[in-house]
């Protein structure tokens, strides 16, 4: 294959899947509507006509159900792959999720596993308002024995599923919506990306950045934006949230002195200060000379009107303003 | 159960104490002892501030455990319970050393001292597990139930609940999965008829939690859970039809619990003498009389077994004693895999 060959984010994770499933028996695909429909998102399309419906198996409107379907079948032998249509409904699945698959292990004294990868679409930017657009990634960054993983790009977002079907835990698999469409080189082959590896994917000296899940583009652009001015951004990408690989971001902050962290969910109790805390009492703070600065989604639910919504989550050139005032000084 | 039952019950507790044979009908009534012997010996411990948490005792409810369990491949089939699960883990086949060790929070616990009395588990042999969640193994059923018939073995799983959880939500989503893939999952609810303090006559406004059956087109079956028979027939007819992949079966068997919920209970709920009744209905003496009756057993052979049960308790409460405590420095093992 021409290393020009380009996947969608959507494309991507369509063709690990169908990969895995071919390899081994043991992984099969849940949800709702993702069978004929192809998922709500399109992500299993056609996977019904090539494994059947036993493998793609649609369910009935049952969150809980879905959850406690890839636990059960974890713990007796499969790595199944469920789907949760929009992420705000996985609130309805957290009993099995919080109480069960994160706890199954330890306090069976070890002796347990639940490898199974539940994939979810987060993140506004559609006009679905307030129950159809949360960013709940940070729920499960607080339950120990749960990996979090948030693929940013279409290359990861194949790599990290493979790694995450082939991982021996619970994995919650977070996509973006807006991230779907969005195109890059995708090797054919299967290939992992490995968990819990931070990813640099820009280099800079001014000031780090990082990013998770859409908001890795967009500082990518405004990182573009502005380097036309000389100002060199380095763009960290975390890619999994729990258990975080943070000595990349330290050794990045010692080297540009300046951190802006960029995620979509709400800046309280969001991931962002998880990352400040962590550089602030690690030896990385010595190196800092301003002060940690978070560009998050406002504190709001995420609102029905174009405008509104638009300016309720970080853009592009709110990351140049942010990053412009953090290298100038302004703090 | 109506009276004019009464010769054909007979008649199959005769053909079923042939199918066990006196061993087994022995060994039964070993473990019956045994999980007796180990509740009271738990709440002994607990007086006398021996262990660290609480705990929720089975007394009055062995002839559940009991006919679930042996109408099942133990070690084969799939197990999950929930936190009254002392005696589903030893009528599995579990071992008293490490339940009393786990009980006791030591290192050579089933789960290394890690889940303790509401979490035991034996993953090795199929026994996924206590759950402390009221209604938390039920969805989990499901999967367990999917993954049988995704590797086209003739497996079952039997989750056992109790009243309360027949009305979570989740009840409902998993009995309608597995009801419309024809899962090999048996749902017994071991109705003991109150969840905590609430009654299930206040709980239910139908008259048994079987009827429910109807709701997901599969069988529904109310028994006596005080009964080993009935309990191990019906099991037992659920299993083949499973293992035929004919799906699921929801089972109610009518049971009592003889002491308080947990240790916080001071049971003003209900009353001494409706204690009393139920006492009277004790499984355990009613499983012995049967193999009496039978010519299998007889007035010293019991006395032994019941002498071996506490003698059986005795060593495990040493085994415990003697186990060492989980080492500080392992405290983040076990997290992830």
């Amino acid at each position: 294959m021409p290393e020009t060959r380009e996947l969608t984010y959507a494309e991507a994770l369509r063709e690990g899947l169908q990969q895995v499933m071919e390899q081994d028996n043991r992984v099969f695909l849940i949800g709702e509507d993702i069978g004929v429909y192809g998922g709500a998102f399109g992500v299993s399309a056609g996977l019904v006509d090539i494994f059947g419906e036993e493998r793609v198996r649609d369910t009935p409107i049952s969150e809980a159900g879905i959850a406690g379907a890839v636990i059960g079948a974890a713990l007796s032998g499969m790595r199944p792959v469920g789907e949760i249509q929009f992420m705000d409904f996985v609130t309805l699945s957290m009993e099995q999720l919080v109480l069960q698959a994160a706890k199954v292990r330890f306090m069976f004294g070890g002796k347990a596993k639940a490898p199974f990868v539940l994939r979810m679409p987060a993140g506004s930017g559609t006009g679905a308002a307030a129950q159809h657009s949360e960013s709940l990634e940070n729920w499960f960054v607080h339950v120990p024995g749960l990996k979090v993983v948030m693929p940013s790009n279409a290359y990861d977002a194949k790599g990290l599923l493979l790694a995450s079907i082939r991982d021996d835990n619970p994995v919650i698999f977070i996509e973006h919506k807006l991230l779907y469409k969005t195109k890059m080189h995708v090797p054919e082959e299967m290939y992992e990306v490995p968990l819990s590896k931070s990813a640099i994917v820009r280099q800079g000296k001014d000031l780090t950045i990082v990013a998770t899940s859409v908001m890795v583009p967009r500082s990518l652009e405004a990182a573009d934006t502005l380097s036309e001015e000389g100002i060199e951004l380095e763009v960290v990408d975390p890619r999994t949230l729990n258990p975080l690989d943070e000595a990349p971001i330290f050794e990045s902050v010692a080297k540009t002195g300046k951190l802006l962290i960029v995620h979509e969910a709400v800046g309280t109790g969001g991931f962002g200060g998880e990352i400040a805390a962590r550089v602030a009492s690690s030896e990385a703070f010595d190196y800092l000379d301003a002060p940690i600065r978070r560009l998050t989604g406002l504190d709001i639910p995420i609102p029905y009107n174009r405008n509104l919504e638009y300016h309720t989550v970080p853009q592009v050139e709110n990351i140049v303003e942010e990053a412009h005032k953090l290298v100038q000084g302004a703090y | 159960m109506a009276k004019s039952n009464t010769k054909e019950l007979d008649q199959k507790k005769r053909v079923l104490l042939e199918e066990f044979g006196k061993e087994q009908a022995l060994e039964k009534l070993q473990t019956m002892y045994d999980i007796r012997a180990f509740e009271e010996k738990a709440e002994e411990l607990y007086m006398l501030g021996k262990t660290h948490g609480t705990m929720h005792l089975s007394i009055g409810q062995e002839g559940c455990a009991i006919g679930t369990s042996y109408a099942l491949r133990r070690g084969e089939d799939f197990l999950l319970n929930h936190h009254r699960g002392h005696g589903h883990t030893l009528a599995w086949g579990g071992d008293l050393k490490p339940m009393m060790a786990e009980f006791l929070g030591k290192e050579t616990g089933y789960c290394r001292g890690r889940g303790g009395s509401m979490h035991i588990a034996e993953v090795e042999r199929n026994n996924l597990g206590a759950n402390g969640i009221v209604g938390g193994g039920l969805p989990i059923a499901v999967g367990v139930g999917l993954s049988i018939q995704l590797r086209k073995t003739d497996q079952v799983c039997i989750v056992l609940f109790g009243d309360g959880a027949a009305n979570e939500g989740a009840f409902h989503e998993s009995i309608n999965m597995a009801s419309i893939w024809n899962l090999p999952v048996i749902y017994f609810c071991e109705n003991n008829q109150y969840a905590m303090s609430m009654a299930m006559k206040k709980a239910f406004n139908v008259e048994h939690i079987s009827d429910r059956a109807c709701a997901y087109d599969i069988p529904g079956e109310f028994v006596d859970g005080n009964d080993v028979f009935t309990v191990y027939d019906a099991v037992k007819r659920a299993a083949e039809r499973a293992r035929k992949g004919e799906g699921p079966t929801l089972i109610e068997a009518l049971t009592y619990r003889w002491k308080g919920h947990s240790r916080s209970d001071r049971q003003a709920y209900r009353t001494r003498e409706e204690v009393k009744q139920w006492q009277v209905k004790d499984p355990i003496p009613r499983f012995a009389n049967a193999l009496i009756a039978a010519g299998m057993l007889d007035k010293p052979q019991l006395e032994t077994i019941q002498a071996k049960a506490h003698e059986h308790i005795e060593a495990a409460l040493a085994f415990a004693e003697a186990s060492p405590e989980p080492d500080i420095s392992t405290i983040l093992e076990g997290l992830y895999a």
